[in-house]
Formats: C-alpha cells, sequence, structure tokens
C-alpha cells in the first residue's frame, strides 16, 4: 500500500514539480536583484502557452530535429523514474540502474546536440560541440562518485545505495555531494557554468542549441530540461542529506524542504557568482573529478 | 554434424572466389556465382554456430594427414561458434553489398583478386576458430593475414594504400613471430601440438607468463589493441569500405579469439594478468575515441573507434580473467559475456558504420568529413541507418552496444563491492575509464553525424550525390535491425553467452552462472521498448504538429545575419577543436597556421593533421635505429642465389652437428 502511494506521488511529482523547481530558483534570483520576478508558476504558463503554438521548420532540417525534444523528455522521465525522492524507493530499481540512468542521460545529450547541428547553423554547433565536450569531462566526476556510493553501501542499485549510506561515511558523502553538485550545474547549464537567461552570446552552451525551436519543440526542450534538473538535484540530495525520519509522509516532507532548500542554494550562487570564462570551464570540471577521486581514495583503506 | 557444417562453409568460402576469377575482367555472372557460394557458406555456417551453442560441450574431430604436424585436429566449442556466428554474419551481409559497391564491371581491375582474397579470409577464419592443432592454427592464421593484405591492398595502383598495406604487412609478421614462438612453448610445456588446456603441472608459473605475454604480442597487434594499434588506421581507411566492415568487424576479432583460446589453455591465472588486460583496455579505450576526435577522414575516424571498442572488449576480458584469478565466478561470467557481446555488437555496428561510409564515399567520392554535409536529405536511408549505428557504438540504449557494456560496468562494480578485498581499486580504475570512453565516444559520434549528414552541403559536386541501391541499403538495414534486436531484447542473447562463458572457463567452472541472476537483462527487455514506444509517440505528436510547418519552411535563423552560407557552418574540425585542444599533450597535433601579412594579405590556407603518436613517436624512430644498426649484415644479403643455396647447407649441418650430440 505505501509502495503503492510512494510510487504515484513519486510519478506525479517527477512530471509535475520540475516546473516549479525552476520557479524557485527564479524567485530567488529575483529576490536578490530586488525585483517581484515572474510568478512562481511562470514556467508552467510559459509551458502551456507553447504547447498551444503552431512551430516553424528551417527548411535545413530533417525529422532529426524533432527527434531531439522528444528524445529529452524522454530520457528525463526515464532517469526520474530511476532516482529515488527522498528516503523512499524509486518506482525501478534493478542492479545497475545507475547505468541505465547515465547512458539515458547521454542518449537525451546525443539527439539535442545533433538537433542542434541539424539546422546548419553555426551558432548551434558551437552549443552542440560545447556541451559534449564538457559532458565528457563530467563524466568520470559521475562515475567515480558511484564507485564511492557502491563501496560505501555495497549495492549496486540506486535504492539502497542511497538508503544504505550513514553517517559515518560523511567525508565521503560531502566530497560526492560536492562534485555532483558540479555536475548539475554544468550539465544543466547554470551558473557558474552557463547563463540560462542570455539568449545571445558566444558563451553560451545549452540556450544556444535550442535557438530553432518554437511552439511544441521548445515546450518539450524546456520541460525535459526542467524535469532533467529536478531529476539531477533530487540525486544529490539524496547524497548530501541521507536523512530518515522513519516516517514515509515525513520523508516526502523531508525530501521536498530539502528541494525547495536547492533550489534557493542554486537561486543564490546564480545571484551571486558570476559565470566563469569558457576556458575555465574544464578547469571547474576537472575539480568535480577530483572531488569524486579523493571521494574513492578515502575508502582505500590498507 | 556440425563439425562437417563447418568444414563445407569453410571450403566453400575459400573457393567462393573462383568462379569471379576465373570470369572475364567486367563479367557480372563471375561475381554474382561467387556472391551465392559464399552466402551459401554463410548460411553453413551460421547454422553450425547455432547447433553448438544450443548443445551444450564440444564436438571434436581428428583427421589424419600428411602435414608436418601429423594429424589434423578440429574441434568446435560455444567460444569457436560465438566467433563463426560474428564471421559468417557479417560476410554474408557485407558480401551482398559488395555486389553493388564493388561491382566487376566498375572494377575490372581489382574486382577479381578482391573477390578471390575474401573468400580465402573467410574460410580460414572458419578453419581458424576450429582449429585444434597448433599447425593447422598457424597455417589457418597465416592464410587468413596474407588474404587481409591482398584485401587491403585492393587499389594498389594508389601510394597511400600501398603504404597502408606495407605497414600492415610487417604488423602481421611481427605477431606471427610471437606467434610461433608462443605455439613453440607450448609444444615444450605440453608435449604435444594439440590444443588442449595445459596441465597445471606441466607448466609452472614462469613459463606460462611468458605463453601469456607472447599470446597478447601476438594476437594483440591482430586486435589492434594499444600500442599495437599502429597498423590499423591506416589499413582500415584505405580499404575498400566493405573491406574496412569485415576488416573492423570480424579480423581484428580474431585477435580477441586468439587471447580468450589462449587463456583458455593456460593454467588459473595469477592476478597481474587480470590487471594488464584491463590496463590496456582502458589505455587503449581512451587512446582510440580521443585520436577519433582528431581526425578528419570519414573512415580513419571509425579505424580508431575500432581501438576503442577493442579497448572495451578487453576490459571485459580482463575482468573475466581477474575473476579467474580471484575465484569468483560471477566476475568471470559477467566478463566473458560483456566482452563476448561486445565482440558481436561491435561486429555489427562497426560494419554497419563502415558500409556507411562506404555509400557515402560512393555518392561523393570523398571521405574529407569537412567537404560533406547536408547529405540526410539526398540520401535519407544512408543517413538515418547511420544514425543507429552510431548511437549503438556509443552505447546508447536501447540499442546493442548499451548491454555489453553494461555487463561489463556491472562486473567492475562487483568488483568495487567485494568485502574486504583490497583489490577492488582496478574496478575504481576501469568505471570512470567507461565512462569517459562513453562520453568522447558521444562526443565524436555527434560531430561526424552531424557534420557528414546533417546541415547543409558544404561543396558542390559535380554528381550530385545519390542514394543507396537496395543492394547496399539492405545488409545495412539488417545490421541495424539485429543492432536494435540484441538493445531492446538482450534477454534472447542470454543463453548463448551462457554457453561461450561456461566454455570459456571450463578449467574452473564448478557452478554455471545464470547471466540473468547477474545482470537485469529480463528488466531492460521490458524497459527498453516501453521508453522506445514513448518517445516514438512524443516524436509521432511533434511531427503532427508541425505538419504544417514542413510544408511552410522557413531558414535557420541566422542570428541577424543576412547572408549565411553553408561554408559558414560548424565544421567537424571546429566540433572537435576544443576536445584536440583539451587532450594536446596526448595527440600531438601538427598544424600550419596561415601565414597572414600586411594590409591586404595574399590568400592563405590552414592546414592540419593528426598522425598516430605511437608510430610516429616510438615505432618509426625505433625501426629507423634498428635498421641502420643492422647495416653490416647486409653483405650477406647480396642477392646472389648460389651463395643462398650455401647458406641453407651451413645451417642444416650445424642443425645437424647439434641434433647427432
Amino acid at each position: 500500500m505505501t509502495y503503492l502511494f510512494d510510487t504515484l506521488l513519486h510519478a506525479v511529482l517527477l512530471l509535475a514539480a520540475p516546473p516549479l523547481f525552476l520557479g524557485v530558483i527564479n524567485k530567488t534570483k529575483a529576490f536578490f536583484a530586488g525585483r517581484m520576478g515572474p510568478p512562481l508558476l511562470q514556467v508552467y504558463f510559459d509551458l502551456f502557452k507553447l504547447f498551444r503554438k503552431g512551430l516553424l521548420l528551417s527548411r535545413t532540417t530533417t525529422w532529426v530535429f524533432l527527434a531531439g525534444p522528444a528524445a529529452g523528455v524522454v530520457t528525463a522521465l526515464g532517469a526520474g523514474i530511476l532516482v529515488p525522492f527522498g528516503h523512499h524507493a524509486a518506482p525501478l530499481s534493478f542492479t545497475g540502474d545507475v547505468l541505465l540512468l547515465a547512458y539515458l542521460m547521454a542518449m537525451g545529450r546525443f539527439l539535442t546536440a545533433a538537433a542542434a547541428l541539424d539546422t546548419g547553423s553555426s551558432f548551434e554547433g558551437m552549443g552542440a560541440a560545447r556541451e559534449v565536450t564538457f559532458s565528457s569531462l563530467a563524466e568520470p566526476a559521475t562515475f567515480l562518485g558511484l564507485v564511492a556510493l557502491a563501496r560505501v553501501s555495497g549495492s549496486l542499485s540506486l535504492t539502497p545505495m542511497l538508503a544504505g549510506l550513514d553517517a559515518g561515511h560523511m567525508a565521503v558523502l560531502v566530497l560526492i555531494a560536492g562534485a555532483w553538485f558540479l555536475v548539475l550545474l554544468a550539465e544543466n547549464c547554470r551558473i557558474p557554468f552557463d547563463d540560462p537567461n542570455t539568449h545571445l552570446e558566444l558563451t553560451m552552451i545549452h540556450e544556444v542549441m535550442v535557438l530553432d525551436h518554437s511552439g511544441p519543440g521548445f515546450g518539450m526542450v524546456l520541460y525535459g530540461a526542467a524535469i532533467k534538473l529536478f531529476v539531477m538535484a533530487a540525486l544529490v540530495l539524496d547524497v548530501a542529506l541521507p536523512l530518515d525520519s522513519g516516517h514515509t509522509l515525513g520523508n516526502w516532507v523531508l525530501f521536498a524542504a530539502g528541494m525547495a532548500v536547492l533550489s534557493v542554494a542554486i537561486g543564490v550562487i546564480e545571484s551571486t557568482m558570476a559565470r566563469v570564462r569558457l576556458v575555465t570551464v574544464p578547469k571547474l570540471l576537472v575539480c568535480a573529478c577530483l572531488l569524486s577521486a579523493f571521494a574513492v581514495v578515502m575508502l582505500v583503506r590498507p | 554434424m556440425a563439425l562437417e557444417l563447418i568444414l563445407i562453409a569453410a571450403l566453400l568460402s575459400a573457393v567462393s572466389g573462383i568462379p569471379s576469377a576465373l570470369a572475364g575482367a567486367a563479367s557480372r555472372r563471375g561475381q554474382q556465382v561467387s556472391a551465392i557460394l559464399g552466402i551459401a557458406a554463410s548460411v553453413a555456417g551460421i547454422a553450425a554456430a547455432v547447433q553448438v551453442l544450443g548443445s551444450s560441450g564440444a564436438v571434436e574431430r581428428t583427421y589424419l594427414w600428411n602435414l608436418p604436424g601429423g594429424i589434423v585436429r578440429l574441434r568446435a566449442d560455444a567460444l569457436s561458434a560465438g566467433f563463426l556466428l560474428s564471421i559468417h554474419v557479417i560476410s554474408a551481409l557485407a558480401t551482398v553489398y559488395g555486389l553493388e559497391y564493388w561491382p566487376q564491371a566498375a572494377h575490372p581491375a581489382n574486382g577479381r583478386k578482391l573477390r578471390l582474397s575474401w573468400g580465402l579470409m573467410t574460410g580460414a577464419m572458419t578453419l581458424l576458430v576450429v582449429a585444434s592443432n597448433a599447425i593447422l592454427f598457424l597455417v589457418a592464421w597465416e592464410v587468413m593475414a596474407l588474404a587481409g593484405f591482398f584485401l587491403v591492398t585492393t587499389e594498389s595502383h594508389k601510394e597511400d594504400v600501398r603504404e597502408a598495406g606495407w605497414v600492415y604487412f610487417v604488423a602481421t609478421h611481427a605477431s606471427s613471430l610471437a606467434l610461433f614462438a608462443f605455439f613453440a612453448l607450448y609444444r615444450v610445456a605440453s608435449g604435444s601440438f594439440d590444443l588442449r588446456p595445459l596441465d597445471e603441472m606441466a607448466a609452472g608459473p614462469a613459463t606460462a607468463n611468458v605463453l601469456f605475454l607472447l599470446a597478447l604480442v601476438g594476437f594483440g597487434i591482430k586486435a589492434g589493441i594499444f600500442p599495437f594499434h599502429v597498423w590499423l588506421p591506416s589499413a582500415h581507411a584505405n580499404s575498400p569500405s566493405h573491406v574496412s566492415a569485415m576488416l573492423s568487424g570480424v579480423l581484428i576479432k580474431l585477435g580477441v579469439y586468439g587471447v580468450m583460446r589462449a587463456c583458455w589453455l593456460l593454467p588459473v591465472p595469477p592476478l597481474w594478468w587480470g590487471v594488464l588486460l584491463t590496463v590496456l583496455g582502458a589505455c587503449s579505450g581512451v587512446y582510440g575515441v580521443v585520436f577519433a576526435i582528431g581526425q578528419h577522414d570519414l573512415k580513419r575516424l571509425l579505424a580508431y573507434h575500432s581501438i576503442e571498442n577493442i579497448g572495451i572488449i578487453f576490459l571485459g576480458l580482463g575482468l573475466a580473467v581477474f575473476g579467474q584469478a580471484c575465484h569468483e565466478p560471477a566476475w568471470v561470467a559477467l566478463g566473458i559475456a560483456g566482452a563476448m557481446l561486445h565482440v558481436w555488437n561491435h561486429g555489427l555496428f562497426k560494419s554497419l558504420l563502415f558500409l556507411g561510409a562506404g555509400s557515402v564515399l560512393h555518392a561523393t567520392g570523398t571521405r574529407e568529413i569537412d567537404h560533406l554535409g547536408g547529405l540526410a536529405k539526398r540520401m535519407p536511408w544512408t543517413s538515418g541507418l547511420f544514425m543507429v549505428g552510431a548511437a549503438a557504438i556509443c552505447g546508447l540504449p536501447p540499442l546493442n552496444g548499451f548491454i555489453s557494456e553494461l555487463l561489463i560496468y556491472v562486473g567492475y562494480f562487483r568488483v568495487v563491492i567485494a568485502p574486504n578485498f583490497t583489490g577492488w581499486s582496478l574496478g575504481a580504475l576501469a568505471i570512470p575509464a567507461l565512462g569517459l570512453i562513453g562520453g568522447l565516444a558521444v562526443a565524436c559520434f555527434v560531430k561526424v553525424h552531424g557534420a557528414v549528414f546533417l546541415g547543409e552541403a558544404r561543396k558542390e559536386f559535380e554528381h550530385p550525390p545519390h542514394e543507396a541501391g537496395l543492394r547496399m541499403l539492405g545488409p545495412m538495414g539488417a545490421l541495424a535491425a539485429l543492432c536494435f534486436a540484441i538493445g531492446l531484447l538482450p534477454v534472447l542473447a542470454a543463453p548463448g553467452l551462457e554457453a561461450i562463458g561456461a566454455a570459456w572457463a571450463s578449467r574452473t567452472a564448478g557452478e554455471t552462472l545464470l547471466l540473468g541472476t547477474l545482470a537485469p537483462l529480463e528488466l531492460l527487455s521490458m524497459v527498453g521498448p516501453s521508453l522506445l514506444l514513448v518517445a516514438l509517440v512524443l516524436f509521432a505528436l511533434l511531427a503532427y504538429k508541425g505538419r504544417a510547418a514542413w510544408r511552410a519552411p522557413v531558414p535557420t535563423w541566422g542570428c541577424g545575419y543576412a547572408a549565411p552560407s553553408a561554408r559558414m557552418q560548424y565544421t567537424a574540425s571546429s566540433f572537435g577543436q576544443m576536445l584536440v585542444g583539451l587532450y594536446r599533450w596526448l595527440l600531438i597535433p601538427r598544424a600550419k597556421p596561415p601565414h597572414v601579412t600586411g594590409l591586404f594579405p595574399a590568400s592563405s590556407a590552414f592546414h592540419s593533421e593528426q598522425p598516430d603518436v605511437v608510430l610516429d613517436r616510438a615505432v618509426h624512430p625505433t625501426m629507423k635505429a634498428a635498421a641502420h644498426s643492422v647495416m653490416p649484415l647486409r653483405m650477406f644479403q647480396h642477392g646472389r642465389v648460389q651463395f643462398y643455396a650455401l647458406y641453407i647447407l651451413l645451417t642444416l649441418l650445424a642443425l645437424l652437428a647439434v641434433v647427432s650430440t
């Protein structure tokens, strides 16, 4: 019964909550800028508007252009089924689900970048090149973190991996959470890696890849990106705060509170930091890899 | 029955080129008869492989023959069958492709040579995987290698091709040399040329170690594992594309077969064998994919990806050997299943990619990635199929590459979580390496598919590019379908892989482990298709929404620039520029920057190339130094035959003297 309830709630949150997460970030940024800012639910309004619109297609494009947004949503949703939200079992949990998670994200990236190249625009090519370059650098950080987590928990599946964490490995968890938080910011193109607000500047990554999308296609891009951010945030939260209140409802409240704090944190970072120069991005990502590597090294005992 | 079928397959393959060779230089009939013979051989080969995989145990047959080795022993177990399957599936499909790609009428000068060597190579490979006698093995190995040489040098009138052929020739003989030493030493240790698992007592650890290293060098050269890969990129880039598919998809896998068979022959391995294989695999994987990113030549790029994928296979093999050393049957099962499935998978998607590259070459006449672009509109089928191969080689779900990489990953994760085991850090090496390889492969294949097929054409061709015909698209479609089949329903491949794992680890097999209990193959067989279905529904929805837009297309938004041209598109070089910069320390690229001076500079050009670092910086200098140092010995090699006869006589007398004392 609880499983059914948890799964249902998980599905509802996965489908409905991501735009709200973005809303909180935007509200935080507005607060820091001394503005009213858009309403919390603005992203929902945007999505609704976009899905009702028609779309324009460049004559250069082929079917690949539309496959990108569709894959973006599906891969993010697929990843979302595998990540436990707080101290609850994920709806789907099996040996090696972490790998499906990582490679689904890669599939989404592959098709999004291919869709960008499909337009024949050099701007979008630039964005695609940066996206795949930076992601390839973030990959070792992700996997080293997984190695450390697997070693700590003795499990190969996300739910038991994250449920079996204890305070005894605090230092390792902090390192992994730090590394994965950097990966989250990079993969979702937040400051200091990329600025989600700029639209026509040469230093951007994700936004420039989707310049040519419009209407429902762009809606899917936005929605997919929101889900991806939400899922990765949930993953970081699971590592950073492995708390268990001992009660299923209590755990959902903890999760919601944690996600709220995380979204505010992202908003604060975006408000108080500048985007780093593009040449510095790889260095930051190497930092993330090193954090993860240190987490692994801490587990090596003679 | 199975062995007879295999012999029939070998024989039919070997003679399949003869009708074409006997027919006229431009005869259509000859090539058709050859293709039919080749396909018949493949049907027999596939049937035999399936039969052996289905039955448990091995079939063995001994024939007396007046060979120097005395007898001919054939033995087909599940391991042989696994490779046999790969050989004949790819060979049959590539043969059909070759009918249109390399028709006799268009290539009267070398089409017959190609078909003759093709048949011989396939036949030799078939015989090789069932040879259970060192002499027979070496004979088959040499025939395969030499036929491979004639295939690589099909277009021997071109200088690049001749050069690639020579490097291949030298490398393959270095490989044979190591194998002669291997089998000689094996004969000493076992007392016979028969290939049977060595008695633990017969071979001391020192002998076993030397045997392992010899096998690793000999078979590793053929497999193209780093640092023995130097021959591979140019050989695969310069042969006709369906030959590249065969070389990359099948021939180099026989090097893997050799290593697997050698491990099967040798006693239970020490830990460091597994560690060495893993480290080599990780190096090879990263090296291959990084160099692939730096390439401008479509086929050379694909060839570097073969080095990468051989690395992944070695990672699986390393895990299996490591597991054997630690007496962990689960690691062995996952490692060998992952390696073997990747052998199949790489055969499928790499052939698909090479055949796709062949269609591009056929249509445009160039392999230069930066001259291409926008082919998806002129060649929609080739583009789509190439994309399937590209996603599969990156290991993306729901395609086959994901499944084999998953098995290897899960195996290494099991090493990581082994309690009270200090060797778990091997997993901490292999897992991030696999992750990095995967990330870089995505970057590389987004680049190559995007630059070749998407966007606008960068160059006008004299003859507008045309879609390939049915005999080229059909085999590619079949390969793509197989990629999807294994990726969506991996559970179907499990029984075969289990049989191969059991056959390989016969020495330590106490219990047979079911793959289904180690990896979530059944679950993935449900998750993959469902996710694909949802994606298709969403795509259909978008396409429906955009149906009006397809009819009223607008130009790509040029960010306000009024006159964008196709030449302004991001090229493959620009796409890879950032990664090439990051890996400059490894790649050491050569670039000639444009020379720009004054207010009105003359027209100038930028040129860059990416030589192979190992070939350029290690092998060439060493070879040159070696050639220089043996110069004095040239006085014995003067071309006078009577002296050569004298040398032979003197050698014989010396040998007689040694034997008689």
